[in-house]
């Protein structure tokens, strides 16, 4: 067996742009027409674009890989290339041993048969042979949670448990090679956990894993190594988190701005003591910098900013309002300057910052920028959760049982 | 393309699943069950009765049983292959996300079309059976000639089944084109009629590759004969031309479904 059990090398893709003639109907009225007129039938070259451009790269056997980047930067059909649905334009692709992609797990349902059914139709699709999936029948079921409903026709369950026995049917193929791509997004917090669970012992279990997210927590928690794909290019290879910290970097200098908003925010910058920064470990103190500039005179307004964290659920709220700064008034063409200090008891992800100017007699909002910045927490002490409470254990003592202590 | 039969040959698994989906489906959707895979051949079966009423009056000569036993035997094959080209044309389109989406040989989508087809076609032919019975055709030695015409039939449904779903996966209108067809074809093949009836130039539409199969299967079992020996190595030459070209073009074009979907 070879070393790598993925390999890219010099891989380019090539899409059409616009609409192409998928009817006779609209193809030989075009053929003939170019014909009289004498052109060249490969006129389309024009339309062409790349969507992977000279990708190499390389996964060791047992290695956990993580792909990131921007919706469009080509991450799904770099996969579609691996799993083989899509040939690349150029270059040579290698995957040693069997390879299962959980890229779309309720792709081979059919509505008119029951879960059962699907099992047996999907874990076949996905390459069990039949004896597979009767040893495996019970344990899939099992890890579904969808026992009662197993003989019931899948048209008739609701969105996440359709999703959970898509999920169970692919965790349980046993690749050597496996793809994962923003599948755990679905179901419930519980369903996701056993997910991660599942995907971990798949990892320890000597399978190589490459797993696609946009989840930054989930793949830090997954993933060694990562690429960064930016407009079908790679930006990065590297471990994790230095390709994380390369991915918000360049998401901070892509702030959307408005030219009709009467104020906008002219500069958002969070940093810490050295400079601008998109990293942080948990506890440590940033500073956001704002500067809002008036097209025309603007007066009772206060900046408010907030975290969101991946689920786009606020987890903090401030505003210079309620840090009790009256209302600012500005002249047409004036700035106004000012910086929060935020001590980041945040345990660890990625969370996104949001800016708003907001008139709060009015509850009129300006120049919402979201996100303004993205940060990403790192804690090196061992907490989960959403909060750091950066705990110590200051007792910890073992007490032999004593015959008075049994009180019935 | 050695290959490509070792690649399809380990997903057979995956072939007769797609199979039993397909037959499951159709018999759980419809509430008539088994009677929608008689339909359409007691349709065609009734209107050849028609046609053959009609030839008989101009004619002069009697409608005998014989007639009618050989226009029964004649239109269920015919409603099999119109049925299974109808079915496999659109199996790649109407499996959307599975092409898109997850890799294996894509050829079990026609392939499967025709066989769930064949399905429908042997419960068919059990109803055909009993007919046959109560009209008293009789048996002979030539009934082995069955199986063999069978299988060209199917192989002939399977060849143009790929290419047409193929063609049809980049230009959805070859659908209406294929549908016209099947629609007029009946025509064209010696279904309610027989070649002999239209003279020597009748002989012309024996280029037709179905038009020796049904001949075939009309004089191994209504008049105890053997197939005609010229017409029965055309269709079956025609059959395995139609079957490899149907593969290899649909394995050169594989690559591209899922961009051009």
């Amino acid at each position: 067996m070879s070393e790598f059990a993925l390999l890219m090398e010099h891989v380019y893709k090539k899409f059409r742009k616009g609409e192409t003639y998928n009817s006779l109907r609209d193809l030989l009225p075009a053929m003939t027409g170019k014909m009289i007129r004498g052109e060249e039938l490969n006129q389309s070259d024009k339309r062409e674009f790349w969507a992977l451009q000279d990708i190499s790269f390389e996964v060791k056997h047992g290695e956990s890989f993580g792909i990131i980047g921007a919706n469009g930067a080509g991450k799904s059909t770099a996969l579609k290339i691996l799993s083989r649905i899509m040939m690349p334009t150029k270059g040579r692709m290698v995957v040693n041993g069997r390879l299962s992609a959980l890229i779309e797990v309720t792709a081979g349902f059919h509505q008119d048969l029951t879960g059962r059914e699907n099992i047996f139709l999907h874990g076949t699709i996905l390459g069990m042979t039949k004896r597979e999936i009767d040893s495996k029948f019970d344990q899939i079921v099992a890890f579904s949670g969808l026992g009662e409903f197993i003989d019931t026709p899948v048209k008739r369950y609701s969105s996440g448990m359709y999703a959970r026995l898509g999920f169970s049917i692919a965790a349980h193929v046993d690749p050597e090679v496996l793809i994962v791509d923003e599948v755990l997004s679905v179901g419930d917090y519980v369903f996701q956990q056993r997910c991660m669970e599942r995907i971990r012992s798949v990892i320890d279990g000597g399978t190589t894993v490459l797993f696609v997210s946009h989840n930054l927590k989930s793949v830090t928690e997954i993933c060694k190594r990562a690429m960064l794909l930016d407009h079908g290019r790679v930006a990065a290879i590297d471990n994790t988190d230095a390709v994380i910290r390369k991915y918000l970097s360049a998401g901070a200098a892509l702030k959307t701005r408005k030219d009709n908003e009467p104020v906008y925010f002219s500069k958002v910058v969070v940093r810490d003591r050295a400079g601008e920064q998109s990293t942080f470990e948990s506890g440590q103190t940033a500073w956001v910098d704002l500067e809002v500039t008036a097209r025309e005179a603007f007066d009772k307004m206060a900046v408010v900013i907030w975290f969101t964290d991946q689920a786009q659920y606020v987890i903090f709220h401030t505003s210079t309002e309620r840090l009790g700064f009256p209302p600012i008034s500005l002249p047409a063409g004036g700035t106004y300057r000012c910086t929060f200090e935020l001590s980041l008891n945040i345990a660890h992800g990625t969370f996104h910052l949001v800016t708003e100017i907001y008139r709060y007699h009015t509850q009129k909002g300006f120049d919402r920028r979201e996100p303004a910045a993205t940060i990403f927490v790192g804690s090196t002490t061992a907490v989960g959760g959403a909060v750091n409470c950066f705990p110590r254990l200051v007792q910890s003592e073992t007490v032999a049982a004593t015959t008075q202590s049994c009180e019935v | 393309m050695k290959n490509e039969l070792k690649q399809l040959y380990r997903y057979r698994e995956l072939l007769y699943a797609i199979t039993y989906r397909d037959i499951k489906v159709r018999y759980k959707q419809s509430v008539m069950g088994f009677l929608w895979a008689v339909l359409m051949p007691i349709m065609i079966v009734l209107s050849g009765v028609v046609v053959r009423y009609g030839y008989a009056l101009v004619s002069g000569k009697p409608l005998n049983s014989q007639d009618i036993a050989s226009v029964a035997v004649k239109s269920i094959p015919w409603a099999f292959l119109v049925s299974s080209i109808r079915f496999a044309c659109s199996s790649l389109t109407s499996n959307y996300s599975l092409v898109t989406k997850i890799y294996f040989p894509k050829e079990v989508f026609p392939i499967a079309a025709v066989l769930a087809c064949l399905f429908d076609f042997l419960v068919a032919s059990v109803a055909l059976v009993f007919l046959l019975l109560v009209m008293r055709i009789g048996w002979s030695i030539y009934l082995v000639w069955i199986p063999v015409l069978l299988l060209i039939m199917v192989l002939l449904a399977t060849g143009i089944g790929m290419f047409v779903s193929a063609a049809s996966l980049f230009f959805r209108d070859v659908r209406y084109i294929v549908e016209v067809l099947l629609t007029f074809g009946i025509f064209f093949t010696p279904v309610f009629y027989e070649i002999r009836m239209l003279g020597n130039r009748g002989k012309w539409l024996l280029l037709n590759p179905m038009a020796p199969i049904l001949d075939g299967l009309s004089a191994s079992i209504v008049r105890h004969q053997s197939p005609a020996l010229y017409g029965f190595v055309y269709s079956l030459a025609f059959s395995l031309v139609a079957l490899v070209a149907g593969f290899v073009f649909f394995k050169h074009l594989e690559p591209s479904f899922a961009e051009n979907i």
